[in-house]
């Protein structure tokens, strides 16, 4: 059984990434919207760093934390709507009748997610420095931001399957889409907490877990080597990943054992 | 009796017919599924809530002289993108009646088929006066300040209620061409670039970079502009703005209406 555990992950990880990388309309809107969203936020915000307090020179610099983050909702509703897919053509029932075990099914089912995690993370982070950011961190930097967003996207993947293992339908992953979107959008992004004037809206972003997501990522580029963002950012995303890992065993279960 | 052939009236009264229940059978649907109901109420929503929420610092900028405030600001920016949008998602519908073949049996039945777009015009605006009046009362709950007169506000209501007649026929024709759900980015993606490259966040002047030049030849900007100066109660580009939504209007019509006649010729 254990020789036959990595045959399985590796079986069904190729799977899922051929799977993923032969679909450019998973792989492209998942690359292209965040740089988006960037490029007209970076430059639209640009005044804000005139404000006093602000913590950057350049509201690149303070943005691009949120371009991986966004990416990562990417990955959830990638690996959410495959997965819903599996359930829907069957595919996983014929799975059950074989000797599978469910852990590998997950990871398995994970690896295209987090290829996809990987491929958008670096694009993001070398489409930065292209356009001019410099990570405070330096190259070590570098490397401890792509680890928090890999997380980061594999967390948010293993939500995904979560709710796709649960619902088993692939509408049920696009409803979630907005709920998902509105984490994004009350959090951090645009302005950092202290700068927030209304105070129901610091106060939202403040218990939203996407705050320290973005802010653990952001610190790497403006801050340096902050341990208190990276503790919370990395520590926010293993409890994701966790949370997301432990509702889609239970959801698993279920749903293996009514087959 | 051929339809060319029938007196004005009756023609008139069939065309009303057909364009009345096309839009009533098109709200009935939309108000009736909640899936179809609260995205359209929701991204408008949350980008109020985000930007008016999050950002008002931003008006204590050098520069930023908007008198009626960030939530005003913010508060028109949603409107005109919830009027665009309230277009697209029509076209949307339009394309789901391809799907399922409703579109086609139409299409048969219609004495006049430009009355169907007439039919998914008024649902586009019936659709646009439901979510724009959320927005405009929680806005108005959360303390948005209003300098308009009544017919500075009139105008407003105009410009977006033009913009979503004219995103509705771009959205149409998109879909009466494509005739598959597939096309929704292809109708969505442009309107959201354009909108998006407006001055969302901060008045055009302190714009920089790109991002100045793209928005000073995007025409949302100026619609953008005239919205926002009707809500306090200036007059901004107005003429400029009733001018490139009437010529947006009636390209996309154009648009609009060959899309309708390529679904005809596709049977």
């Amino acid at each position: 059984m254990s020789s036959a555990f990595p045959t399985q992950v590796g079986n069904l990880a190729r799977r899922s990434i051929v799977r993923t990388l032969r679909q450019p309309l998973y792989v492209v809107p998942s690359l292209l919207f965040p740089l988006m969203l960037l490029a007209v936020n970076s430059s639209g915000l640009r005044a804000a760093t005139g404000l006093p307090g602000f913590p950057a020179d350049s509201y690149l610099d303070f943005a691009l934390g949120f371009s991986f983050v966004q990416g990562a909702l990417f990955t959830t509703s990638n690996a959410g709507t495959e997965l819903a897919r599996d359930i829907q053509t069957g595919f996983l029932s014929r799975l059950s009748l074989t000797p599978i075990r469910g852990t590998a099914l997950l990871a398995g089912h994970l690896a295209g997610a987090v290829l996809l995690g990987l491929l958008q993370s670096v694009v993001y982070l070398l489409v930065g420095i292209a356009a001019g950011v410099r990570l405070e961190a330096g190259a070590g930097g570098a490397v401890v931001l792509l680890a928090l967003a890999l997380l980061i996207a594999t967390g948010f993947g293993a939500l995904g399957a979560a709710l796709a293992l649960r619902t088993g339908t692939g509408e049920a992953i696009q409803a979630s889409f907005p709920l998902f979107f509105a984490f994004l959008f009350l959090s951090s992004m645009n302005l950092p907490r202290n700068l927030m004037e209304v105070d129901w809206f610091r106060t939202v972003a403040t218990y939203n877990p996407v705050s320290y997501l973005i802010e653990g990522i952001r610190s790497l580029v403006i801050t340096g080597w902050d341990g208190q963002a990276l503790g919370l950012g990395f520590g926010i995303a293993s409890a994701i990943l966790v949370l997301g890992l432990a509702a889609a065993s239970i959801a698993l279960r279920g749903r293996l054992g009514r087959t | 009796m051929r339809a060319g052939t029938a007196p004005a009236g009756r023609s008139g009264a069939r065309f009303r017919a057909v364009a009345l229940a096309v839009a009533w059978r098109n709200l009935h649907n939309y108000f009736s599924n909640p899936s179809l109901l609260l995205p359209g109420l929701f991204f408008p929503l949350l980008f109020f809530t985000a930007f008016a929420g999050g950002l008002p610092a931003v008006s204590e900028l050098p520069g930023f002289d908007y008198p009626a405030g960030y939530t005003a600001f913010q508060y028109a920016f949603v409107l005109l993108q919830s009027a665009a949008f309230g277009g697209v998602f029509t076209g949307f519908a339009i394309a789901r009646d391809f799907e399922h073949g409703f579109a086609r049996r139409l299409l048969l039945a219609a004495p006049r088929r430009t009355a169907i777009l007439a039919g998914y015009g008024l649902a586009a605006l019936g659709r646009w006066a439901f979510t724009a009046s959320i927005v405009t009362v929680i806005a108005l709950l959360a303390g948005m300040d209003v300098g308009g007169s009544g017919v500075d506000l009139f105008g407003l209501v105009a410009l977006a209620l033009l913009t979503n007649v004219a995103a509705m026929f771009w959205a149409a024709g998109v879909a009466m061409r494509a005739r598959t759900i597939q096309a929704g980015p292809a109708m969505q993606a442009p309107v959201f670039v354009v909108l998006f490259l407006a001055p969302v966040y901060v008045p055009l002047d302190l714009l920089s970079g790109w991002i100045h030049a793209v928005a000073t030849v995007n025409p949302a900007t100026y619609v953008l502009a005239a919205v926002r100066g009707l809500l306090a109660g200036e007059g901004t580009h107005v003429g400029l703005a009733f001018g490139l939504v009437a010529a947006l209007l009636a390209g996309l019509g154009v648009f609009g209406l060959r899309g309708l006649r390529k679904a005809e010729a596709a049977g």
